[in-house]
């Protein structure tokens, strides 16, 4: 910040002291709230019979975990690091094939209006059922926990795609779909030039929220099936009473969750043709 | 229905006396929930190859369903539309429509808007021969410069200047235009017009317009066509308008009949057929 402000000479003393002041409005209220939020943790954990430890305790307990993500002790027994990693190529794979399915048949039933009729009532019911609920059934599916966890990864992220992706085609405006009409648009050439521009931005908006979901989740699946994965550390921990670690696996499935949203977004700037921002 | 009997006085004889476009004996009603609701009711049209004609009428008497039918989007009740003696049944790259609201894909540049219908109606032709196509149409209505712009980057004249160029770059037999002129101020309108004129005069495509300005069909169009109020609309009087081409805007104002007809049309649409809330 303070090369950008170099770079420009022109800026005088109360343009740097109005800026810093801009950045303080930004910065200022997270940091208070968090701080105010650490020190209502501290006393309500520092009352007698309080169960949860305090922040502090927390930090002293997991020193080794915070300081060290990346050791691998064999087993089960690895850094924070490799815990997310796991998770995160499972929620690659279930979430990949989630986009894939949900964009095809989200185009399927946005074009076709017997389709739609007749897969939207489905979907709609689905679409409900928890994560949780699926785990069982393909558990009894695959025999194996691996596939499994994919699978509801994949069945928890796919509806938001589907809907998202059908609204969008529903949604391309008449007028586009008779210039294809009569200009006799090939199928491909619709496609590729009108349908996919046009609901570009609605796959974004399912993408988007199917990340969330996938990554939701991924932590309940793992809770269940064991082995490597940040889900499974968290009932680990849970299991042999290592409360501290818990939160900060918390923290840590936070902050990717937020690494993934942010992630879609970035590539959504990217695909999404300039006119068809919202905003 | 009464028919000015102008026939005599119109100095531009069509190319060709076969009927070209044929509205036969058009119905067209809409379904709606307490019964079918009548648009038109029989209409009868005849339209020779090269002519111009201009339609006019209050809104929601049906000029845009009737335009539907020949350009294919929408099927008639009852009768036919034929274009060359062939029925319409689909719209087609042969009756191109310039629509209403512009219409180009806002995520396309204006040259890669009309390259689109270029390549679609004329796959066949070299790769060179269809930009040329593309370019010459660009330049036909003074576009060449924008050829880079995306629709929002332009202003509605130039929208509707690429629709045109989109439009006439198909080499329709028939070019049908809803209304283009609507949405523009007065001096964007009446350079248009102009253009519009030329290209007509030098392409002799058959033209089917839409208007709600009876100078803007007294200057373009060889008859007016005007239709009743709805429902069961009917054409109630088509007028012939046999002023010389090339027109020029001032000497045809200086014209007592021009005054003429747009006092018989402005009669019928005001008078005869006022609109109930007029
Ligand atoms: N799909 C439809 N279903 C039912 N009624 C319709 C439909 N499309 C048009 N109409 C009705 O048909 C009538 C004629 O509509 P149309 O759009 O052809 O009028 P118009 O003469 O072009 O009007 P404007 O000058 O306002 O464009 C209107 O009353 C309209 O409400
Ligand atoms: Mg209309």
């Amino acid at each position: 910040m303070t090369a950008r402000l170099d770079a420009r000479p022109k800026r005088n003393h109360q343009d740097l002291v109005s800026m810093l002041g801009k950045q303080a409005k930004v910065l200022y209220p997270p940091a208070i709230a968090l701080l105010i939020f650490l020190v209502i943790w501290q006393v309500f954990t520092s009352l007698p019979g309080a169960t949860l430890p305090t922040p502090i305790q927390t930090v002293e307990e997991t020193w080794e975990l915070i300081v060290n993500p990346f050791f691998d002790n064999g087993g089960n027994d690895k850094g924070l690091f490799w815990q997310v990693f796991t998770s995160l190529q499972r929620v690659a794979l279930g979430y990949t094939l989630a986009a894939i399915v949900g964009i095809g048949l989200g185009i399927l039933i946005g074009t076709s209006t017997f389709m739609f009729r007749a897969l939207d009532p489905i979907f709609q019911v689905l679409r409900t059922v928890p994560p949780l609920a699926w785990l069982p059934i393909s558990l009894a599916a695959f025999q194996q926990a691996n596939p499994s966890a994919i699978f509801v990864i994949f069945i928890t992220a796919i509806w938001p795609i589907i809907i998202n992706t059908a609204e969008g085609v529903r949604q391309i405006p008449q007028d586009y779909n008779n210039v294809a009409r009569v200009l006799r648009l090939s199928r491909t050439e619709y496609f590729f030039k009108i349908l996919m521009p046009a609901t570009v931005p609605y796959i974004f908006t399912g993408l988007k929220i199917g990340i969330g979901l996938s990554w939701l989740a991924i932590v309940a699946a793992e809770m269940l099936i064991g082995g490597v994965g940040i889900g499974f550390f968290i009932w680990d921990a849970w299991n042999s009473s290592r409360i501290s670690d818990i939160i900060i696996a918390i923290i840590y499935v936070g902050l990717v969750g937020l690494l993934l949203d942010w992630l879609i977004s970035q590539i959504a700037k990217l695909v999404v043709p300039e006119e068809q921002k919202q905003g | 229905m009464q028919t000015l009997n102008t026939t005599e006085l119109n100095i531009n004889p069509p190319l060709n006396h076969d009927p070209y476009l044929v509205i036969d004996n058009v119905s067209k009603a809409y379904p709606t929930p307490d019964g079918a609701y009548v648009v038109l009711n029989g209409i009868n049209l005849t339209v020779h190859e090269g002519e111009f004609i201009c339609l006019i009428g209050h809104s929601g008497c049906g000029k845009s369903t009737l335009l539907d039918m020949v350009s294919g989007f929408r099927k008639p009740t009852e009768g036919e539309v034929r274009l060359q003696t062939k029925r319409i049944t689909e719209p087609g790259p042969d009756r191109m429509v310039v629509f209403q609201n512009y219409s180009l894909l806002p995520w396309m540049t204006a040259y890669e808007n009309i390259y689109l219908g270029v390549k679609s109606v004329f796959p066949d032709k070299p790769e060179a021969e269809k930009r040329a196509i593309v370019r010459d149409h660009l330049a036909l209505v003074g576009l060449s410069d924008a050829a880079d712009k995306k629709p929002k980057e332009l202003s509605g004249g130039m929208k509707q200047r690429v629709c045109i160029a989109r439009a006439l770059a198909l080499r329709p037999q028939v070019l049908i235009l809803d209304e283009p002129f609507g949405a523009l101020d007065p001096i964007t309108r009446e350079e248009l017009q102009e253009e519009l004129l030329k290209i007509w005069t030098d392409h002799r495509v058959t033209v089917l317009m839409i208007t709600h300005d009876i100078d803007e069909a007294l200057f373009l169009g060889d008859r007016l066509v005007m239709m009743t109020n709805g429902p069961a609309a009917q054409i109630g009087e088509i007028l012939n308008i046999p002023f010389p081409r090339p027109r020029n805007r001032t000497r045809l104002m200086e014209d007592p009949h021009y005054y003429d007809l747009r006092n018989h049309a402005l009669d019928f649409l005001y008078r005869r057929f006022a609109h109930d809330d007029a």
